[in-house]
């Protein structure tokens, strides 16, 4: 993020308020965003010095994208995406939609059980984001996963299943809809407890540096940490801003601001409500961006995280987004003004890429309807997947309590010491 | 009286030792007379700089452990060695540094994160025990925390009640941690090695008091690639009426005691627990079954502590082999109080050790046991 000292301050986050205020704020010139080229990979010197941490001003940039917004029909090379990266874009975010709605429909059949919160509403944050992610790259989300998961490439039949808690899901069934791991596609969880998966995310984050610095490796593996507004009252959130500027560590911090904990408002329970000022506060530039817009999430995404890999540290963005449905498939969802839950429902973020897309003819109506039908099949496919799966059986219960078959440790040959033949049962002494 | 000659035991090492004629030929070769002595705080700090060479991957993090070289002088040297990018000085942020460290560890790291104290643990005990103790579980086996928590635990001297408390009843109940704690030299260069290399996350209570006691240790112990099995206790001393299990401190009051029954004419067989979970219940209960009497030792509170574990075990398992009730002591069920006289209450005493088995052997004269 480029520091401008002028920053304007922008107005209080008021919950009806039209799209148009926020688009006033101070613009960065279109060429750093527009268009933006991956920059090239730099080999990072252990000798480089690194200059004693100055507090960055408070930085706001709001992206200057009002395409969707205006209607102006500009030729294909003003436009912020590419044909393929449109379709794959509205893939993606339908998928996480239709899945949802899935697991909602599941849940009411007795399938599903437990807590399961969903995602709708919020395509835009995990599409933009993540799909700009290598493999490598990390995602540490919170119990609001599905998506997050999908989005980084977990197949949508072992998420399904999962949930349904059957033997093939991504985690054998043990995780469950809070918890969704996957050591292939790098999704390091799925944490029930909101907070904790920051200082985890950090952690990764940590690792990579770490690779840099330690084993000289070329590594510029970038982790996303996603979290509500109502991480943002904890105290793990600010230590780990804290350490993350202190160290320089090559991490997003994503704040999904739904404007609601269960049903505390966020207005109601934060002192400042506006969260991007708290990255200034740490020395990290802090974004506010427009989450129901997949393409503006994108852009600000890909200068985030093209600085973590630059090494140039973390930073903290705040998109405004809503959740449509309640905090989980239990939440009556009485608290939230039926009037606010109107207004964001004409921000849909999948209708809003459409009509770009269409608008912009970058594809055709029947090309979108094929990838919807597509999903769905995809979906319905995953259903019957996990129906048909196993429970788990019986000795699964007692396994992978330790990676230690036995718990006996290491002996120093470096093999497991259960393994040893002549490891008796006698007591060990020296 | 007795704390004087606490006192002046601890500073000539521990001369129970000596004692242990009816352990096999393996451990007589640590009495040769070429046997070194070793600090337990020298065996921590050697075990953390050879595991530190050996892999790339160990590196360290927690308050004070770079350039002040270890709040309790531990990693005394590290950093000088190894570099500020391995021996990472932090900030005060018990939940945050945790939690860096489990995610350091599910992306391929392996950190040793010390807690100045293990009360200070609390404030990171989300950490331990939900992100790192169920991680393997919950993404079946997908995720191992290759992880050590490290720091003393217990009571030290005079430190009042938020410095006092012994932790390994709480991380004992968790499934998904390995709770190590270790005793003498050689304990705690074997463990914490162990600990290091292990898959697993692994909370290691060490003890401050012990720190600047002395060891005999043995070639075998100072070899690099020495680490003792995890989940496996010592037999200290072997004896034939009573079986006496402790863990840590409370080891050293208890082959003291051993020493002063000795000479009443009880012979009381010492376990050193060494590993609270996997909690070793085959040895405890083959020297129950060979003795017919326990008493559990241990420096925490009583109610769900370790003895209590291990008390549940024996009467599960070895039953009809007992020849009377089972006795547990523990720390008084207070917290830690203190002025000196009440700590000294407060906290099992040689003198305790030594009625306790007593009674257990009905040799008291009043049935009464008051502290």
């Amino acid at each position: 993020m480029a520091c401008s000292a002028t920053a304007k301050i922008l107005q209080p986050l008021s919950i009806r308020s039209a799209e148009k205020s926020q688009s006033c704020s101070k613009m960065l010139s279109p060429s750093s965003f527009l268009g933006s080229t991956p920059l090239p990979k730099k080999l990072f010197s252990v000798n480089k010095t690194i200059s004693p941490l100055a507090r960055r001003s408070a930085t706001i940039v709001a992206v200057s994208s009002d395409v969707v917004k205006e209607k102006k029909l500009k030729s294909t090379q003003n436009l912020l995406i590419t044909k393929e990266e449109g379709l794959v874009l509205y893939e993606d975010m339908y998928l996480g939609r239709a899945f949802e709605d899935m697991c909602a429909q599941m849940y009411y059949r007795g399938k599903m059980f437990g807590f399961v919160h969903l995602y709708n509403g919020q395509e835009a944050v995990s599409t933009g984001f993540i799909k700009l992610l290598k493999k490598e790259d990390c995602v540490v989300s919170t119990y609001r996963d599905h998506v997050h998961a999908l989005s980084k490439g977990v197949p949508a039949r072992q998420v399904m299943s999962e949930l349904f808690g059957k033997t093939t899901g991504c985690c054998r069934g043990q995780g469950g809809s809070m918890h969704m791991f996957s050591k292939e596609h790098n999704v390091l969880g799925g944490f029930a407890f909101i907070g904790e998966g920051i200082p985890v995310a950090t952690g990764a984050a940590f690792t990579s540096k770490y690779k840099r610095e330690v084993f000289k490796e070329d590594c510029d593996e970038v982790t996303l940490a996603f979290f509500g507004d109502g991480t943002c009252n904890n105290g793990q959130f600010f230590e780990c801003l804290n350490m993350a500027t202190l160290w320089k560590l090559p991490i997003v911090f994503v704040v999904e601001n739904n404007l609601w904990a269960i049903g505390m408002s966020h207005l109601r329970s934060t002192s400042d409500p506006q969260i991007w000022k708290k990255g200034p506060a740490f020395g990290m530039p802090g974004v506010h961006v427009d989450g129901m817009d997949v393409l503006k999430v994108r852009e600000v995404a890909k200068e985030a995280v093209s600085r973590a890999r630059r090494g140039e540290g973390p930073t903290l963005v705040e998109c405004e987004t809503y959740r449509f449905r309640g905090h989980s498939l239990a939440d009556p969802d009485e608290l939230r003004d039926p009037a606010e839950k109107a207004h964001y429902a004409t921000r849909d973020p999948i209708t809003a890429l459409k009509k770009y897309v269409i608008e912009n003819k970058l594809a055709s109506e029947a090309e979108l309807k094929a990838i919807e039908k597509k999903i769905d099949e995809e979906v319905e496919e995953a259903v019957e997947f996990a129906d048909k799966s196993p429970v788990p059986e019986r000795s699964q219960l007692l396994e992978n309590v330790f990676a230690d078959p036995k718990g006996f440790g290491i002996g120093p040959d470096g093999k497991y010491r259960c393994e040893d033949p002549k490891f008796t049962q006698g007591t060990a002494q020296v | 009286m007795l704390g004087v000659i606490r006192r002046r035991v601890a500073c000539k090492g521990n001369p129970a030792l000596n004692l242990e004629q009816g352990i096999r030929v393996i451990a007589s070769r640590a009495f040769s007379s070429t046997a070194k002595e070793m600090t337990v705080r020298d065996a921590l700090n050697s075990a953390l700089d050879e595991e530190m060479s050996a892999d790339p991957k160990v590196f360290l993090m927690g308050e004070e452990v770079g350039e002040y070289q270890g709040a309790y002088k531990i990693t005394k040297g590290l950093l000088d060695k190894y570099g500020p990018e391995r021996v990472v000085d932090t900030p005060i942020t018990e939940a945050g540094f945790a939690g860096i460290g489990v995610g350091a560890a599910y992306y391929g790291l392996r950190p040793v994160i010390e807690f100045m104290t293990f009360n200070f643990s609390m404030q990171a005990i989300d950490h331990i025990i939900n992100s790192a103790a169920k991680s393997n579980y919950m993404s079946a086996g997908q995720i191992s925390v290759p992880i050590v928590f490290r720091g003393p635990n217990g009571a030290a001297a005079g430190v009042g009640a938020q410095h006092s408390q012994c932790y390994a009843a709480w991380f004992g109940a968790c499934p998904g941690l390995k709770v190590l704690v270790p005793y003498s030299a050689e304990d705690a260069r074997g463990l914490l090695k162990a600990a290091i290399r292990d898959p697993d996350p692994v909370v290691f209570l060490e003890n401050e008091l012990l720190y600047g006691e002395s060891f005999p240790v043995s070639a075998e112990v100072l070899d690099s690639s020495f680490c003792l099995p995890i989940g496996k206790a010592k037999i200290e001393r072997e004896g034939k009426d009573v079986t006496i299990t402790t863990f840590s401190k409370m080891v050293g009051y208890a082959l003291q005691a051993a020493e002063i029954l000795a000479n009443e004419g009880i012979s009381a067989e010492v376990i050193n627990l060494r590993s609270i979970r996997p909690l070793d219940r085959s040895t405890i209960n083959a020297s129950v079954r060979k003795t017919n009497r326990l008493v559990t030792v241990e420096e925490g509170f009583p109610q769900h502590g370790v003895g209590a574990e291990i008390c549940a075990s024996v009467v599960e398992e070895s039953f009809g082999y007992l020849d009377a009730p089972v006795e547990r002591i523990s720390g008084a069920d207070v917290p830690m109080p203190y002025a000196a006289n009440l700590e000294r209450l407060a906290v099992p005493q040689v003198d305790d050790i030594v009625r306790a088995v007593k009674r257990a052997c009905y040799r008291s004269s009043s049935l009464a046991a008051t502290a």
